[in-house]
């Protein structure tokens, strides 16, 4: 009886134990990640990092203006290309198509394209937009940032709006509303804070990539304001500078990197406040 | 007494599954028609095919004849959103939409295409008062409608249904998620809305029935087994499983 007892509390206590360790062993490095992206990072964050052009290769001085306009430019017009159609396909799959054989295969075809290899849609972009039209452009790099956001929203999305409950549906029905204003009056409003979270996690997501845009919109030293040219976003600028053989370059690159880690963090928290809001 | 509903030989199948066998019944205009049975009869089923909610799912079929006011509403071509704004629907287990109080209500003003914001204030005013709701939430008709109690959700979905003025109120056994409390106000406002509507509820609770109904019709195995007066189906039922049933001798 003693032993039993004993045995069950020995069994408990190594348990929680190898828990309690695993989980500091995870949080231990991303910790580390943190405490190394804001102790380089910081250095490097002045006036000039969101302000100037880089300086020319060796020299000190210059920021990543550009990049960081880059960066912006590429998210939000993914964002306005990945979101829209993400909803309306997980608007489809949770509205209309629900058992139908369609529905089915957009599910698959989401589910294998949230694990598809971000570089491999880099390629895929490349082949499609940036040899037929003869050049890099920011619209390429938008357009594979777009992909790479619409699974992720097309699930979120579906997955939200199926928690809506259908007598809620029904009820809408009963009362004489036809299916679409249904799901825009009714079932867009039970779910819609979900699906903001769906978004804005997709949005982190993205403002991450390097490879896609390696093969998109690749790169540019200056200004530019032209969706259809080259665009040096944040993220290839930390790939090229941290590669590069200049110590004012790696701090550059980790400025970067703290710039992207905070926005991400601050969108991760923003969708987290929302959704705990009067969910 | 005018007949509302005339249900002739109706027959519903759930896929391949016969859920309705040769329905036959009459629901009076600006009465209560109580439909009881044991779980599984046929009862919902039945309420479900008034408004022609099973259209949602597919695979679903009916055959026989559901008149409203003289008119087939299982016709090929029939306005199912007219339909449902002539025969509203009270679920069972309280439906409020995502979004404040007053809106909930404004709703099914909008569909109707009432578009004046004084109109459909005191409309939504009126439907409330209707459904004695008014008084506990006048100050917080901009509160979202999830946050009201369970039984003050249900006469909100009441007073929703009633806010577009159909013709016939249907009701899905309304008070079985609610407390006695709730259940009585909902039954005093039953008594209410007869005066102006058709309704046909659907109960578990034979009390009830007795209670707020002038029609009563016993479901079995997907049957009308009785459908006669209130009074007689409690006092003189014809038929012995009927009386068995409301002996509680199963059920």
């Amino acid at each position: 009886m003693d032993t039993h007892y004993i045995k069950r509390q020995t069994a408990n206590y190594a348990a929680l134990t190898i828990s309690v360790l695993s989980a500091a062993f995870g949080i231990f490095f991303l910790f580390w990640i943190l405490k190394d992206v804001f102790v380089f990072g910081f250095k490097a964050i002045n006036i000039d990092f969101f302000t100037e052009l880089p300086a020319p290769p060796g020299m000190e001085g210059g920021g990543l203006a550009n990049a960081i306009l880059g960066t912006l430019m590429i998210t939000v017009l993914a964002t306005a290309i990945g979101v829209p159609a993400g909803i309306m396909a997980g608007t489809y799959l949770s509205e209309y198509g629900r058992k139908s054989r369609m529905a089915s295969v957009v599910r698959f075809t989401s589910d294998i394209l949230v694990s598809a290899p971000s570089i491999v849609i880099g390629v895929f972009v490349y082949a499609l937009l940036v040899k037929p039209l003869g050049g890099f452009s920011a619209i390429a790099g938008a357009v594979a940032l777009a992909i790479i956001m619409l699974p992720v929203v097309v699930r979120t999305s579906e997955e939200m709006l199926k928690l809506v409950p259908d007598a809620t549906r029904e009820a809408a029905l009963a009362l004489g509303a036809p299916h679409w204003k249904v799901t825009i009056h009714v079932v867009y409003r039970g779910a819609i804070r979900g699906i903001v979270t769906g978004v804005m996690l997709a949005v982190a997501r993205v403002s991450g990539e390097t490879a896609p845009l390696l093969f998109t919109s690749f790169n540019n030293a200056f200004w530019n304001f032209d969706m259809t040219e080259p665009t040096a976003t944040l993220t290839v600028t930390i790939f090229n500078y941290a590669m590069g053989p200049y110590d004012d370059w790696h701090q550059k690159a980790w400025g970067a990197a703290l710039l992207i880690t905070v926005v991400v963090l601050l969108v991760n928290m923003i969708s987290r406040i929302i959704v705990r809001g009067k969910a | 007494m005018k007949d509302k509903f005339t249900i002739k030989d109706l027959n519903f199948w759930y896929g391949e599954k016969q859920a309705l066998k040769n329905i036959s019944l009459v629901a009076k205009d600006r009465k209560v028609t109580a439909l009881i049975g044991p779980s599984g009869c046929g009862k919902t089923t039945f309420l479900r095919c008034l408004n022609r909610m099973h259209d949602l799912y597919p695979g679903n079929r009916y055959k026989g004849e559901i008149l409203l006011d003289g008119r087939n509403i299982l016709d090929k071509g029939l306005d199912l959103i007219k339909l449902r704004s002539k025969v509203g629907m009270v679920f069972q287990k309280p439906t409020p939409f995502p979004m404040s109080i007053y809106e909930n209500i404004a709703f099914g003003l909008k569909l109707m295409g009432v578009k004046s914001k004084s109109e459909i204030s005191g409309r939504v005013e009126k439907a409330l008062k209707d459904s004695a709701l008014w008084e506990e939430i006048k100050n917080r008709l901009n509160e979202p409608a999830l946050s009201l109690s369970g039984g003050q959700q249900q006469r909100l979905c009441i007073a929703r249904a009633v806010a577009v003025e159909p013709e016939v109120i249907l009701m899905d056994e309304p008070c079985s998620a609610l407390d006695p409390v709730a259940t009585a106000k909902i039954e005093d406002l039953m008594t209410v809305l007869k005066q102006s509507y058709t309704v046909i509820i659907v109960t578990h609770n034979m009390q009830q029935a007795a209670r707020v109904s002038e029609f009563t019709g016993f479901f079995m195995l997907g049957e009308v087994v009785e459908f006669d007066t209130t009074e007689r189906i409690f006092t003189a039922p014809s038929n012995k499983l009927t009386e068995d049933y409301i002996t509680g001798r199963f059920g």
